[in-house]
């Protein structure tokens, strides 16, 4: 499972999200692989999803899913909302 | 531990007042890096022009915001600040405001900080953490605290 991250920086918000999300993907023994990146470069890069706060995630535009965190502590929102990507 | 250490008290405010908007809760809580020597005046700005273009998605959890900017050169050494707001201030996001809590954060490179960040996301992780941050009265109980909570 690839996972790019999205926020206004790059290196914030966006990372803490892949860090939640990987642990998900620990939890579930699957290989998660992502980048964080920033809104002016998430564009083009191969994932099977996006992920940002909601506020960010409103100003993206993909191909593939969208995932919108409203709130970055939840897990177990993080978790719900991440489960339908886990393909083993 | 990473979070303790570099919370010193210089960087801790606690039951601050006098601020109403998110622009004056930004600056405060990055005038203490300045201040402290961590940062220069232009990443003050830039992390208050950054809620000025992006918004408020800096407030990431309720209660919560975790302002920052792009380091260009404007910090010296990775650093954090913390910052409890004795009247919470309406950040203008959708749902997660009123925000209490800010934990300014200032990086040397895109993944320089990412230590401190697993840190913070370790004691954030903490069951209630908001709600205890927020009853917090003196910077020992902050210290004991992050001891508890942050496992490294």
């Amino acid at each position: 499972m690839r996972v790019v991250t999205v926020c206004g920086m790059g290196f914030g918000t966006s990372l803490m999200l892949l860090m939640s999300i990987k642990d998900v993907g620990k939890k579930y023994g699957v290989d998660v692989e992502g980048e964080a990146t920033d809104l002016g470069s998430y564009k083009g890069r191969p994932c099977d999803f996006i992920a940002a706060s909601s506020e960010i995630a409103k100003q993206i535009q993909a191909d593939v899913p969208v995932v919108a965190i409203e709130n970055l502590l939840d897990k177990a929102a993080i978790e719900e909302k991440i489960k339908p990507f886990l393909n083993k | 531990m990473l979070l303790r250490k570099m919370l010193t008290e210089n960087v801790v405010r606690l039951d601050v007042e006098g601020l109403s908007t998110p622009q004056e809760v930004i600056e405060y809580s990055g005038r203490l890096l300045a201040d402290a020597g961590k940062t220069n005046e232009a990443y003050v700005k830039g992390m208050v022009d950054a809620y000025n273009t992006l918004g408020a998605y800096m407030v990431m959890a309720p209660g919560l915001a975790m302002p920052h900017a792009r380091p260009d050169g404007n910090v010296k050494e990775p650093c954090i600040s913390f910052v409890k707001l004795k009247e919470p201030v309406n950040f203008h996001h959708p749902c997660n405001d009123p925000v209490k809590i800010v934990f300014a954060l200032g990086g040397v490179s895109d993944d320089g900080h990412i230590d401190i960040l697993k840190s913070l996301s370790s004691l954030l992780a903490a069951d209630h953490i908001i709600e205890r941050l927020s009853v917090i009265d003196t910077y020992e109980e902050l210290m004991k605290l992050i001891e508890k909570e942050v496992k490294e």
